[in-house]
Order: C-alpha cells, then structure tokens, then sequence
C-alpha cells in the first residue's frame, strides 16, 4: 500500500489530496500508468509529465525512481517558495 | 540555525533584530524579505500551499548546505503558508557571517534553492479569479549558478 498525494493543480484536477494505492508497480513511471486509469481527472493531471515533479517518502526523486519499500510518493508542479 | 514555517504573519523588524541581537561572532548580517505583489490591482490574497513535513526537510537541508558552503555564523528561515493579503510579507532569510561576503551569497543561496526547491506553491486570488503561479525558467536558471 503506498499513500499518494496530490498538490496544487494536481490535487484540484484530481479532486483529492492523498489516496491510499495497492499496487505492485516497480517505479513511479508504472504507479503513474496505474493512476491515469483512475479517472478522467487522474488522466488529465498526468497529461503532461514534464510538467511534473514527484517526491518519494518526501524526498525528490524522478519518475524512475524504484518504489520497493516506499510509503508514500507525492505528485506536484513545479515548486513556487520564496 | 532557526527555521519555521507558519501560517501566522511575522514582524520582520522584530525577528532580524533578534536575529542580529543573539548572533556570536558576526561581522555582518543580511536580510531579506519577499511580500506579496498587488500585481496592479490584479491580485487580492495570495494562497500558499505545502507539503508538510517535506518543507521543513527540504529547507533544513538547504540551510545545512549553505551553512558548508560559506562562513557562516547562524542563520534564519521563515516561510509562511494559508491565505495572505496584498502587501503581507510571505518570507524572510537572515544570514549572519563574519564578513559581508558570505552573508550575501548564504543568503542568495537560501533564496534560489527556497523559490525552487522547497515545496511551497503559490495561488494569485483576484477579482478576475485564481491562477496557479508558474515556475519561472529564470528562477529554475539561478540555482545554476551554485
């Protein structure tokens, strides 16, 4: 089970902020593929990758990135602090 | 090292003279704020969102970073998140250091990894609605630099 969470945009066209995801896939980029078979708003969010950013047990990482042993993968757009 | 990250606001003016106040062996200190922009009229509030728990990471790693990278003698953190009017600062970076040289670049440091890297983002509410603001390639640019 991996806890999946959603910020900004992405978390408006998903409709939601976290899900919890059983899934058996090896990387983000196969997580990803599983989401967009959510929803329309899943597909929509993950329409354009390099517009995205994703972060592994709170750690940036990318979408190649192996998910054995994680707990929880966050998706956002790129960050606007400061 | 103090780092917070709040939704309530901050007295800029309080905060850097404590910080210069308690600082040890510094010579020089740098501040910086950034406030929200009214944008002419065409923003109202601001909301800023985060990721709990990964702000805090992400930005103690920075300051750990520039705390190797330059003398430095202490430095400060403050970022806000929630609903912020026109005007409002959002944030502020202190930087002590024995000469003025490290202090600037700590803080400029601080500043480019802040605006890029830590997971804060930004929602212009205006009277003609609500826009995500979009990362900047200048801003993605600047950590080149370092």
């Amino acid at each position: 089970m991996i806890e999946v969470r959603y910020f900004a945009w992405l978390r408006e066209r998903i409709g939601t902020n976290r899900e919890a995801v059983q899934t058996q896939a090896a990387t983000v980029a196969d997580l990803v593929a599983e989401l967009v078979a959510r929803s329309e708003g899943h597909a929509l969010a993950f329409e354009d990758r390099k517009s995205l950013r994703v972060a592994v047990d709170q750690e940036l990482a990318d979408f190649a990135a192996p998910l054995s042993g994680v707990r929880e993968v966050a998706f956002f757009p790129p960050m606007t602090g400061g | 090292m103090r780092l917070s990250v709040q939704e309530a606001p901050f007295d800029f003016g309080t905060e850097a003279g404590a910080f210069a106040a308690a600082v040890q062996g510094a010579g020089a200190v740098v501040t910086f704020t950034g406030l929200v922009r009214d944008e002419g009229g065409r923003l109202s509030v601001m909301e800023i969102e985060h990721y709990p728990g990964m702000t805090e990471t992400a930005i103690a790693a920075m300051m750990d970073q520039a705390q190797a990278r330059f003398k430095l003698a202490d430095a400060l953190v403050i970022h806000r998140h929630g609903r912020l009017a026109a005007g409002e600062a959002i944030m502020m970076v202190a930087t002590a250091a024995p000469h003025r040289a490290d202090a600037f670049a700590a803080a400029e440091f601080l500043m480019d990894y802040l605006k890029s890297r830590a997971p804060f983002w930004k929602k212009e509410i205006g009277p003609d609605g609500a826009e995500w603001v979009a990362a900047k390639d200048v801003d993605e640019d600047a950590l080149k630099r370092w």
